[in-house]
């Protein structure tokens, strides 16, 4: 009798857990969605041509999420990244154009690689800025990334007194003429950028789930005191994804000075929203502690694809935007339902062992 | 009948579950009109969770509140406040950023019209009732600038503001000084010449011997002893408390004390009051030695734990371990040392809620299951599931949220994330707080085993049995200072309660003891 007792309660509806699976894989399920919505509604929705018109677009806001993602997990926000995009595309446009006066008018002009390098490196430097300001100085993540945001905005503005660096085609003297490449140069058929995505995003999920690094950011934004008291060193952590979402950023900066061959100081400015919408629409908690890459990247694709997809419908740009906002909140609210239902059931399948 | 005073709020067979863990069991209590009715027992006896119900902060799972003859129910605090029911938290409920007059009337501002708030009146109102108190505390005054005992004066002044026929008082006297202390008596004498019906907590039994009309001791949920207060003494109290089939602690398996493996020389840390929150603490511990540190809340304990793990820069004062000093000034690097800790607030401190069982007990030692950078999970969900064979962990699965999990299981997974960094030395505090009584007895079971395998172990408590039954040697901590110490054959409830008096003024005899 007793075995029948205990064998009772052990069992967790079956219909629930059909259902927390389809929460849990809800932003699949959405992205397959809207893939399928517009292959009927649009037509030359799936050309190759436009998938790969799209998968670069994606690929953009995919890598400013990935660098979020991380931030956004330690429970901070970095809404610097769209001025960081600007600010070394500027960069980099600066460097390949004129080069670093020496004096005596002379000026060093750089290769290719070591462009891309010190490009990168400044945008670690704006995020190690904001880090700094939020762990040293204790500036909240929000005031500190909204105050970067608007100085590395200035900056890129003063860099050029407002113009656009045109005609970045470098020069082979110098070794930076294939520079337009890393916009629009394929590898294997598929576009540089979605690489650099691909890339990207490999390393950066193994980091959050293989790394004891990856655990600490989790852990950090799960309870920064727990995390401190267990011996994490939390505000080298939070360094970290500051400095690494302003090197997602970086990438992103130099590609799309690389695409278009100018360098416009205005450029990213609102990436970081979207970014922000990828990163939440693939699970990411803003209270901390929760969320993954690879959602992360999926919710780019929704946001990127349901964007593309409505351009191709002829929808109205108005529209759009009210469907991307309704979907971003959707989104939140079959999170919490999804939180619910599986604290439920882990509570169940606790309490049924303790009887 | 004999009975003077009539029932104004009685609950009958309140029950009260939280996940993991019964807080209230079937439990009947009266508060009675115009009396002192004292409600005393342990650390998670269920004390605040009764208060609670009666505030309407937390709902009964079953049972029933009768008031003056009719069954109500208390939806939330504003609720139980229509009728008359008033209560002083524990921990204060103040806002530190408004004025003491603004905290009075807080959510009963006096307005004109509903809207204007009439700023003077209630100044006026404030002073009137702090001058009751007799206490010269400006009602102009931020309540974030008062030293705790003033800040308690304006709960107490707050609690007064709203007329209440019930005022619940959860540990009022806490942070009072003696005179203080004499003032809340006055005003209670004077609050049940009114009628008043007064619901009174406290860990000090003299306190409530001397105040009580009623008395009711809980334990473990259940109510234990009810009665009038006359003839009731100190002692029949305790042995309500503790009960007379004292509780299993696994008296110790025989084991000698070892070499000192830690050592603690003149700790002092500045208290933001003024004064030493941590006031010359030197204290040794040896391998194998169970160690208890006694007193009361805010004696400093917890303080003092802090200042072991690294937790404050302006400590002073040196650590040595195995004899050789302890410089690291990161968690990390006194983890490395063989330092680990089990806080007292296990959801704040001790967990990560949201992150598996697994995630949280290797925390602190991942790196134990790393090569290189890379994380083997196969390696660590063995070593987890080895401690949760070894300490007995009811886990459905390693991947659950430790939120789902009791009380006594939690704590179980504290113990093993701190067990997994190999300490020498375990700093424990208030390590049942929150459990239940068989998990309890197992926590203490495993705390011996430990120790006979030559772990040091230094805990904290509140309990006296606990200390009592479970050290080795005791120290009593009081307002920052070690006020005694003892071995485990000469400590007696009365002397260990006389040392953590030390400095609280109400015995002013023990002073001279």
């Amino acid at each position: 009798m007793t075995v029948q007792r205990a064998a009772l309660p052990m069992r967790v509806s079956n219909n629930q857990q059909a259902m927390l699976l389809l929460l849990k894989l809800r932003t699949f399920i959405a992205l397959f969605a809207v893939i399928i919505f517009f292959s009927i509604a649009a037509p030359n929705f799936l050309d190759l041509g436009t998938i790969i018109i799209m998968a670069k677009h994606v690929a953009l806001n995919g890598l400013l999420a990935i660098g979020m993602t991380f931030v956004i997990i330690t429970e901070g926000i970095d809404l610097s990244v769209g001025s960081i995009v600007g600010l070394t595309g500027m960069c980099a446009g600066w460097l390949i154009l004129n080069g670093v006066p020496v004096g005596f008018g002379y000026e060093v002009y750089f290769n290719l690689w070591e462009i891309i390098a010190i490009v990168l490196c400044v945008g670690i430097l704006v995020g190690a800025v904001n880090g700094i300001l939020v762990t040293k100085l204790n500036v909240a993540p929000f005031i500190a990334t909204l105050g970067t945001l608007y100085v590395a905005r200035g900056l890129a503005l003063l860099s050029s007194g407002g113009q656009t660096f045109p005609n970045l085609n470098g020069s082979s003297a110098f070794g930076t003429s294939w520079f337009p490449l890393l916009g629009e140069g394929r590898f294997l058929g598929i576009p540089v950028v979605v690489w650099m995505l691909i890339v990207v995003g490999l390393v950066s999920s193994y980091i959050a789930l293989r790394t004891p690094l990856g655990r600490y950011i989790y852990a950090v934004g799960g309870n920064e005191r727990a995390a401190a008291l267990s011996g994490v060193r939390v505000n080298t952590i939070k360094m970290f994804v500051y400095m690494f979402s302003g090197f997602c950023a970086a990438i992103v900066g130099i590609v799309i000075a690389s695409q278009l061959v100018a360098a416009q100081p205005a450029t990213g400015e609102s990436f970081e929203l979207n970014a922000i919408a990828a990163a939440v629409l693939g699970g990411t908690s803003l209270s901390g502690g929760r969320g993954s890459i690879g959602g992360a990247i999926v919710g780019a694709f929704v946001i990127g694809i349901l964007s593309d997809g409505l351009v191709m419908m002829g929808v109205s740009e108005f529209w759009q935007i009210i469907i991307k906002g309704a979907v971003i909140i959707a989104a939140v609210v079959v999170d919490q339902a999804q939180q619910r239902l599986q604290a439920h059931i882990s509570l169940q399948r606790e309490a049924a062992l303790a009887r | 009948m004999s009975d003077p005073h009539r029932i104004l709020l009685s609950i009958r067979g309140g029950t009260k579950v939280y996940p993991g863990t019964r807080a209230l069991d079937n439990v009947d209590f009266d508060v009675r009109e115009g009396a002192v009715n004292v409600l005393v027992g342990e650390n998670g006896a269920g004390k605040s969770t009764l208060m609670k119900v009666i505030a309407g902060v937390e709902q009964l799972t079953t049972g029933e509140i009768v008031m003056e003859g009719r069954p109500v129910s208390f939806a939330s605090t504003s609720d139980a406040a229509a009728h008359g029911i008033g209560i002083i938290f524990q921990e204060l409920n103040l806002f530190p950023n408004m004025t003491v007059a603004d905290n009075i009337f807080i959510t009963r501002e006096k307005a004109r019209f509903g809207i204007d708030i009439a700023a003077k009146d209630q100044k006026e109102a404030a002073a009137d009732l702090l001058r009751r108190l007799e206490h010269d505390i400006s009602p102009d005054a931020l309540v974030g600038d008062l030293r705790i005992g003033e800040q308690q004066i304006v709960e107490i002044a707050k609690a007064l503001a709203q007329d209440v026929r019930i005022l619940i008082m959860d540990e009022p006297t806490s942070a009072l000084s003696a005179s203080e202390v004499e003032i809340l008596f006055r005003v209670i004498a004077d609050l049940k010449a009114r009628g008043v019906a007064i619901v009174y907590i406290s860990h000090r039994l003299e306190e409530l011997v001397r105040i009580g009309d009623y008395v009711t001791v809980l334990r473990d949920g259940r109510i234990t002893g009810s009665r009038a207060m006359d003839g009731v003494d100190v002692p029949w109290i305790v042995r309500n408390m503790i009960g007379a089939a004292s509780k299993d602690y696994a008296k110790g398996t025989d084991h000698t004390v070892g070499r000192e493996v830690f050592r603690a020389e003149n700790i002092c840390l500045k208290s933001r009051r003024g004064g030493f929150a941590v006031d010359h603490v030197s204290l040794t511990l040896h391998a194998g030695e169970i160690l208890g540190i006694y007193g009361l809340m805010g004696a400093g304990r917890s303080e003092f734990f802090e200042c072991v793990m690294a937790q404050h820069r302006s400590a002073t004062g040196s650590f040595f371990i195995d004899g050789k000093p302890m410089r690291e000034r990161s968690v990390s690097g006194r983890i490395a040392r063989g330092i680990a800790l089990i806080p007292e607030d296990r959801k704040a401190e001790g967990l990560i809620q949201i992150l598996p069982i697994r995630e949280n007990m290797t925390l602190s030692s991942l790196r134990k299951f790393v090569s290189g950078f890379h994380l083997s999970l196969k390696r660590e969900r063995k070593g987890v599931a080895d401690f949760v064979r070894d300490l007995t962990i009811k886990i459905a699965s390693a991947e659950n949220a430790v939120s789902s999990l009791s009380g006594g299981n939690q704590q179980k997974v504290v113990i093993g994330k701190a067990l997994m960094t190999n300490p020498k030395i375990l700093l424990m505090d208030e390590p049942s707080r929150g459990i239940d009584i068989g998990a309890k007895a197992e926590v203490f079971r495993v705390m011996r085993r430990l120790a006979a395998e030559g772990l040091g172990i230094l805990f904290v408590t509140s309990d006296l049995e606990e200390v009592l039954s479970l050290s080795d040697r005791i120290l009593v901590m009081s307002n920052g200072r070690i006020t005694g110490e003892f071995s485990s054959a000469e400590a007696t409830q009365d002397a260990v309660v006389a040392a953590a008096a030390i400095g609280h003024a109400p015995e002013p005899a023990t002073l001279e003891a």
